[in-house]
């Protein structure tokens, strides 16, 4: 069973997947770091993934696009604003136009990736957030999981379709 | 099933409804019953044109429906609309489930 758990956070529009595979740390990261190896995994086989750009550093640009059965191109980038090799990465990941530019006001995801040893096996756990572009802090800073924590519970009986009153 | 499903104008509508703390309150709010506009503004230190203003955002997201009764607007709980957040994180979560598979299956390969 590689997923161990996964976790959603409805109200802060989050999760947390935690995952392990037969293979030291070093070798995990490479398929992060390695563009080749990466666009054997980030698309579905439907839509393969192809990286023009894996400028791996901090501060570094990503840009890819994931072709469609069709020949439908679909393009995104990641901005990597955190990297501690191999054990953690951090960075925003987004739609592009068809040029390759990101589209700003657009919805981007932050993810956070570690990497752990666990004897001779990794553990992998990414966090990703959906933030509206710019406004991660806002969000945080206006206490978005608080505010709506109360109101979980009664989405989840809305959604279940009982009466709350 | 990935991009072609998930659209970016709904997307966007979306993270806009949701980044504003009165309208994540408005929803909370909505969802244990039904308010009239007026209701709720009288909750919030703005104007009634304010208030109306954020509703009006979360209806566009589908988060709120509004409905006319008598002289009051009727606000209430989208279902839908809040299942489609909610299915939303559950498709992104399903392609990350999937990308570390076939990381897994990469990795078995050496």
């Amino acid at each position: 069973m590689t997923v161990i758990s996964s976790v959603k956070n409805f109200e802060a529009l989050s999760f947390t997947l935690v995952a392990e595979f037969d293979a030291g740390v070093e070798r995990v990261w490479q398929v992060w770091e390695d563009p080749r190896q990466l666009e054997r995994w980030w698309g579905p086989p439907t839509w393969p993934a192809t990286f023009e750009r894996h400028n791996f550093v901090p501060g570094g640009e990503v840009s890819y696009y994931m072709t469609g059965p069709d020949g439908k191109k679909s393009r995104g980038w990641w901005r990597i604003t955190a990297i501690q090799a191999p054990h953690r990465l951090e960075f925003d990941d987004g739609f592009a136009d068809e040029d390759g530019n990101p589209v700003s006001d657009m919805g981007t995801t932050h993810g956070v990736v570690t990497l752990e040893a666990i004897g001779d096996r990794t553990r992998m756990t990414l966090m990703s957030t959906f933030e509206a572009e710019g406004q991660m802090e806002e969000m945080l800073a206006m206490g978005m999981d608080e505010g709506l924590n109360g109101a979980v519970g009664q989405i989840d009986a809305i959604l279940a379709g009982s009466r709350v009153s | 099933m990935v991009v072609d499903k998930l659209n970016d104008a709904d997307l966007d509508r979306l993270f806009q409804a949701f980044a504003d703390a009165t309208r994540r309150d408005i929803v909370t709010r909505v969802t244990t019953g039904e308010y009239s506009v007026s209701g709720l503004a009288r909750h919030y230190a703005m104007s009634f044109a304010a208030v109306q203003k954020h509703v009006a955002v979360l209806e566009r997201a589908s988060l709120v429906t509004k409905e006319k009764r008598g002289r009051e607007q009727i606000v209430r709980a989208h279902r839908g609309g809040l299942q489609r957040a909610r299915r939303l994180l559950d498709a992104y979560e399903a392609i990350w489930r999937q990308r570390a598979e076939r990381i897994a299956d990469i990795l078995a390969q050496g």
